[in-house]
């Protein structure tokens, strides 16, 4: 396939603090014992699509992130490392890396997917829609730990967050609307011309844009050269498109063309060759054959263009690991409803990784990791939590709800809940955590109770 | 305990009884409450128009009857005494198991207004169907009723199923059809519960709003633009007394619907139910008048149809859609084209030609004519060689030999159009008088009842020669010699509606403007958008209609968009290396459209230079003073066409100072070294930028922080000027 893929890894996202470090960037984080960019690379992979740019934030970021890759996967994808500054936004990203675009097609996809929804899917149904971008689309996770839902837990499961607004044809594969950020809490306002071509608009806020785009790469640069202001491609980019399709003119010179100046005359030529298109076909182009009117043939401009849409079932899972909170949930999923991803992965990794050693009366509980090499003490209880590598664990301690990184200390008698502990932390003797963040390498001094707060070594 | 039983098991028998009490009930409103029929209207209520020669009435209590309806409440109010006088004659005084009684007012002035006189009478029991007199269906009601009782007995709130029908579906024939207004309605696909309603869209907007926490519930909203209201509603008996309650509320969709929607307090409800295969429209207008006509013709309302209604054989249908009376006099030499209805005791001459038309009873028709398209009530004279098209022509009209009626004319009644006198297009002829009072549309929307009720009844059951004999010297001009009648002057507001709604088809070129208007739609959106409208847009046209939008809005808001404009305007003339003449012309369009002085252009295109230059890649200061130094060499003759006056001058000096302080900080340092180029090319004059000193030197000292900036630059050119002197 034609398609090169660019896989937007992120840097130090300010949101993941203190999670991320210099000496872990975000697409480093380990999910399930496992950088969160494996999955999406994984994904690629499975789905042959194997000709990559993988573009981080901040030049040491991208030697981590590059030696982690060659690394991996040695020989099996053909990976381009690209450096970029940082908060320059996605579509900044792309603005950067434009000159290495080379393929028809461009695959866009967050490093910090989690998701075991095929992209070669959405490659092929941009191609068979011949669409100028194809968006993948997925249901709303339910955000907030599953079954413990004692704080809290109950006002998140009654209103799953509404992340987009999206507007769907009646045959779901054209996008029609999509709304983000700020807009979403405002009153909707579609647009009347799109409705009028489509006739009826399916509104959904129960679907969420994954951020996994494919594009044609001639319309994505020219969007990008025309139009200095788009800073993110999902809050700008997107919209634009989905915004214009009925009225690509802006577009339209990617076949260059002579008569620039002759732009008005143009489109009011174009309206004439609509109506009259209308007027002959009395049985009425619906939305579809109106895009398809203006492809083929008698129109010699482009009037349209598709925004296509590729909804994954509802049984597949996909989450973003954009927040502490999604940080947390991916790793309970993926030890837990969504452990395919796992059990996928090519050198095998059990739940309970190999040489590590459990006390008595230790009890790891399901949906639990313990990485490899591992020590724990007597009568630990370690329930639906990821202990990295190399652990040690003293006696009497319990892990609950929590993430545990790699070749942390933790004293005897200390109680972990719904906490993220990154690695080389010492915990002393009896610390109470209950959701804290603890970043690399910090001492928690014994006796110490912490509760909701983020802890992490001064930076120098 | 026994007698706990017993109630229990006696509430139980009563419920399905109660259900089975009540024979099924409809309330047919045989006033539609508007003029849209005006001037036919004044003299007969609309009802009783004849459509394919039968009142209109006619379907629509057919359709009733033949739905398992088994009481009739006719609301009378406009001409109530025709209509009612018209029930009395007719078979439907004495069906068997279909009563028809009615009701009838004198004050009336809205579907509202009948639904509370409706409820003091007390005789509605249970569901009912409320219609208006103007409906043809041939649905069926079963299912849409079941549903509706199974609704309720789940929820009691949900007191209303509309009946909806997908329209057809291209874009244009959604509105033309049958000349209505755009509607669009937001269903839930599960439930079908209606969510919004939005018929009256305003049509500058280019975008639809949904409320926020409307799509907060309902985490899938279908939004339709192809559905058509068919106004059949089916109700629960809350109906009338939310009528009561609320009485304010007057029209049924964009009072009543509307309200309920609205309303989160009483969380009533209402449902669509949708129909496929049968028929359903409502005659709004004379195009759908003219649509619907079509319809019953080639049978799609079946079995409401002439030869079928009509009974007893008094009509036949011959092969391509020919309906004929028993009794005609028909010349050989007539061509009799498709789809004609052809009433008792007309008279065709030779060589006629008539298509696609009806024609009603006793009418008189000569050689040489041409009809096409048009619809001839009784009693029609058509002399010799006459030409109609896509016109209605009432009872008893005259026209007199060669006489033209060009497309959409409206006859009404005893119009006598003089011999080779052309009525032009469009035009509404009557005996009567226009009514001097124009309010607005919205106002008027009752008028028919209460002016036409106040004097017409004498007039029409009096004497109406004498009448006519009156009126007969005044207005023989306006329609030709010998000609009787007012030809109506279209009112203002209503000259968009006259293609939208008559019976004319509509007109190519008003086609390209509907789709025009949808790409002025466009550009609106775009700039409402925080993205840069695309270029290559018709500007004169949505100039037009931005300046609608703007009137309503305030003058700040009206300058940010006006400034957009311009901006717009000059990025593309930047990438498009557009003439500067051409750009000039346009802002000056700009600036007349959105009421804005000259001062304001020069303002604005400043800025927009001086944003151009400040999106342009840059690193450093320098790099931007070059930028900023090109955009102003390049563009400088623009700007000086409008720079005419020092006022104008100083209005850039403070529009850049502006700039400095909000837009793009990053000029504030270049400040000075930028009004030195513009000094140097000679866009700005000393006496300017001094007089602007002048003027700041009483500020704050927040304000004269320009002021300071450019200290150096002023006291140099002050010595410039003392040397000269």
């Amino acid at each position: 396939m034609d398609f090169q893929v660019v896989v937007l890894a992120g840097g130090t996202s300010k949101n993941l603090t203190p999670l991320v470090s210099k000496e872990v960037p975000k697409p480093l984080l380990p999910v399930a014992n496992r950088p969160v960019l494996y999955y999406v690379l994984h994904q690629l992979e499975q789905s042959n699509l194997k000709d990559l740019i993988v573009v981080v934030e901040g030049k040491d970021a991208a030697l981590l992130v590059g030696g982690w890759i060659s690394g991996t996967f040695v020989d099996r994808l053909h990976v381009e490392i690209a450096a970029v500054p940082e908060d320059i936004g996605s579509a900044g990203a792309i603005r950067a890396i434009s000159h290495h675009l080379t393929a028809n097609d461009i695959l866009v996809v967050s490093g910090d997917l989690v998701s075991d929804v095929p992209p070669g899917a959405v490659a092929a149904n941009h191609r068979r829609h011949d669409a100028v971008v194809t968006a993948m689309l997925c249901s709303v996770p339910i955000s907030g730990p599953s079954e413990s839902g004692s704080s809290g837990g109950k006002d998140k499961t009654k209103k799953p967050g509404r992340y987009n607004i999206i507007g769907l044809d009646p045959g779901k594969q054209f996008l029609l609307h999509i709304a983000t950020g700020a807009e979403i809490e405002k009153d909707t306002r579609l647009q009347k011309r799109i409705l009028r071509a489509v006739g009826e608009m399916e509104i959904r806020s129960d679907l969420m844009d994954a951020h996994m785009y494919a594009f044609k790469r001639s319309v994505l640069q020219e969007v990008l050269d025309r139009k200095d202001t788009l800073q993110s491609l999902k809050q700008d980019v997107l919209p634009y498109l989905v915004r214009s399709q009925l009225k690509s003119e802006a577009l339209s010179n990617r076949i260059p063309r002579a008569e620039e100046n002759g732009n008005e005359k143009v489109s009011s030529q174009n309206n004439q060759v609509m109506v009259s298109q209308i007027l002959a076909n009395a049985s009425t182009p619906s939305f579809h054959d109106l895009c398809s009117v203006s492809h083929d043939g008698s129109a010699p401009i482009r009037k349209t263009h598709k925004c296509c849409a590729y909804i994954a079932s509802s049984s597949s899972y996909c989450a973003r690991l954009n927040s502490i909170q999604a940080f947390m949930d991916i790793n309970r999923d993926v030890t837990g409803e969504a452990d395919h991803l796992l059990s996928s992965i090519s050198d095998h990794n059990n739940i309970v990784g190999p040489s590590t050693k459990l006390g008595t009366k230790t009890t790891v509980g399901p949906h639990c990791m313990l990485g490899e090499g591992s020590e724990m003490g007597d009568k630990c209880q370690v329930k639906r939590s990821v202990i990295g590598r190399h652990c040690r664990i003293g006696s009497h301690v319990k892990v609950v709800n929590s993430v545990v990184m790699n070749h942390v200390t933790i004293g005897d008698g200390c109680i972990i809940q719904g906490s993220v502990i990154c690695s080389n932390v010492q915990l002393q003797e009896r610390v109470v955590l209950k959701d804290c963040q603890v970043g690399a390498g910090f001492v928690v001094t014994a006796g110490s109770e912490y509760k909701g707060e983020s802890l992490a070594r001064k930076e120098k | 305990m026994v007698a706990q039983k017993k109630g229990a098991t006696a509430r139980v028998s009563e419920d399905p009884e109660e259900l089975a009490r009540h024979p099924l009930q409809a309330i047919l409103l045989a006033d539609s409450f508007t003029t849209k029929f005006r001037p036919i209207t004044l003299e007969r209520p609309k009802v009783l128009l004849p459509l394919a020669n039968i009142p209109m009435i006619d379907y629509t209590l057919a359709w009733l009857e033949s739905a398992g309806v088994e009481e009739v409440f006719v609301f009378c109010c406009a001409h109530s005494k025709q209509v009612i006088d018209y029930l009395e004659s007719s078979d439907w005084s004495s069906q068997p198991n279909f009563l028809v009684t009615t009701i009838e007012s004198h004050n009336s002035i809205s579907a509202g207004d009948a639904l509370r006189l409706i409820y003091e009478r007390h005789v509605i029991h249970g569901d009912f169907v409320l219609i208006s007199g103007d409906t043809v269906s041939n649905m069926s009601l079963t299912q849409a009723l079941q549903e509706h009782k199974e609704r309720r007995k789940k929820d009691a709130n949900a007191i209303m199923t509309m009946v909806v029908k997908q329209s057809k579906p291209s874009p244009i024939t959604q509105q033309s059809r049958l000349g209505t207004d755009e509607l669009f309605m937001a269903i839930n696909p599960d439930t079908k519960q209606l969510l919004c309603y939005e018929d009256k869209a305003e049509y500058s907007k280019g975008f639809i709003s949904l409320d926020k926490t409307l799509i907060a519930d309902n985490p899938s909203t279908v939004l339709h633009n192809d559905k058509q209201d068919c106004y059949i509603d089916i109700c629960s008996e809350e109906v009338l007394s939310l009528f009561t309650d609320n009485f304010d509320y007057q029209h049924l969709r964009r009072h009543f619907v509307k309200g309920l929607l609205v309303d989160d307090i009483m969380g009533y409800k209402i449902f669509t139910h949708e129909i496929h295969s049968s028929y359903a429209a409502r005659i709004d207008n004379f195009r759908s008048y003219d649509t619907i006509s079509k319809d019953i013709i080639q049978r799609w309302t079946y079995p409401f149809v002439p030869d079928v209604l009509c009974g007893n054989s008094a009509i036949r249908v011959e092969r391509r859609g020919t309906y004929r009376a028993s009794e005609i006099t028909l010349s050989r030499s007539a061509q009799i084209g498709p789809f004609i209805v052809i009433g008792q005791g007309t008279e065709i001459g030779n060589d006629t030609k008539i298509s696609h038309s009806v024609i009603g009873e006793g009418c008189t028709i000569g050689s040489n004519v041409t009809i096409e398209g048009s619809y001839i009530w009784n009693n029609v004279t058509i002399e010799d060689g006459c030409e109609l098209r896509h016109a209605i022509v009432c009872d008893g009209v005259t026209m007199k030999s060669g006489a033209v009626l060009e497309p959409g004319v409206v006859l009404s009644f005893k119009v006598v159009v003089g011999q080779q006198f052309v009525v032009p297009a469009y035009s509404m002829v009557s005996l009567l008088q226009q009514p001097t009072q124009q309010d607005s549309d919205e106002e008027l929307e009752y008028a028919d009842s209460s002016s036409g009720n106040v004097e017409l009844p004498s007039k029409l059951n009096g004497d109406i020669t004498s009448d006519l004999s009156e009126t007969r010297h005044g207005p023989t001009s306006e329609l030709g010699t010998g000609g009787v009648g007012y030809i109506w002057s279209i009112f203002e507001g209503g000259h968009d509606e006259e293609w939208r709604h008559s019976v004319a088809p509509i007109p190519t070129d008003k086609l390209a403007k509907i789709m025009l208007d949808k790409d002025e739609d466009e550009e609106l959106l775009t700039q409402d958008g925080n993205v840069l409208s695309p270029s290559g847009e018709l500007k004169s046209d949505s100039d037009a209609n931005d300046s609608e939008d703007g009137d309503n809005e305030g003058s700040r808001d009206d300058y940010v968009s006006f400034e957009k404009e311009v901006e717009a305007t000059f990025l593309r003339a930047v990438h498009e290396n557009v003439k500067v003449d051409h750009v000039i012309l346009e802002v000056n369009a700009l600036r007349l459209s959105y009421n804005m002085a000259s001062v304001d252009c020069a303002g604005a295109i400043f800025y927009s230079m001086m944003k151009l230059a400040v999106e342009s890649p840059h690193s450093s200061s320098s790099e931007l003073h070059r930028n900023a130094a090109d955009v102003i060499t390049t563009w400088q003759n623009l700007l000086k066409s409008f720079l005419h006056d020092i006022d104008e001058e100083i209005e850039v000096i403070l529009k850049f100072e502006e700039i400095c302080l909000e837009s793009a900080k990053e000029f504030s340092p270049l400040f000075a070294q930028i009004l030195h180029l513009l000094y140097d090319k000679d866009i700005l004059e000393e006496d300017a930028i001094l007089r602007w000193a002048d003027e700041k030197e009483g500020a704050d000292e927040s304000d004269k922080v320009f002021v300071q900036r450019a200290e150096k630059f002023l006291q140099w050119l002050r010595e410039a000027e003392e040397e000269e002197d």
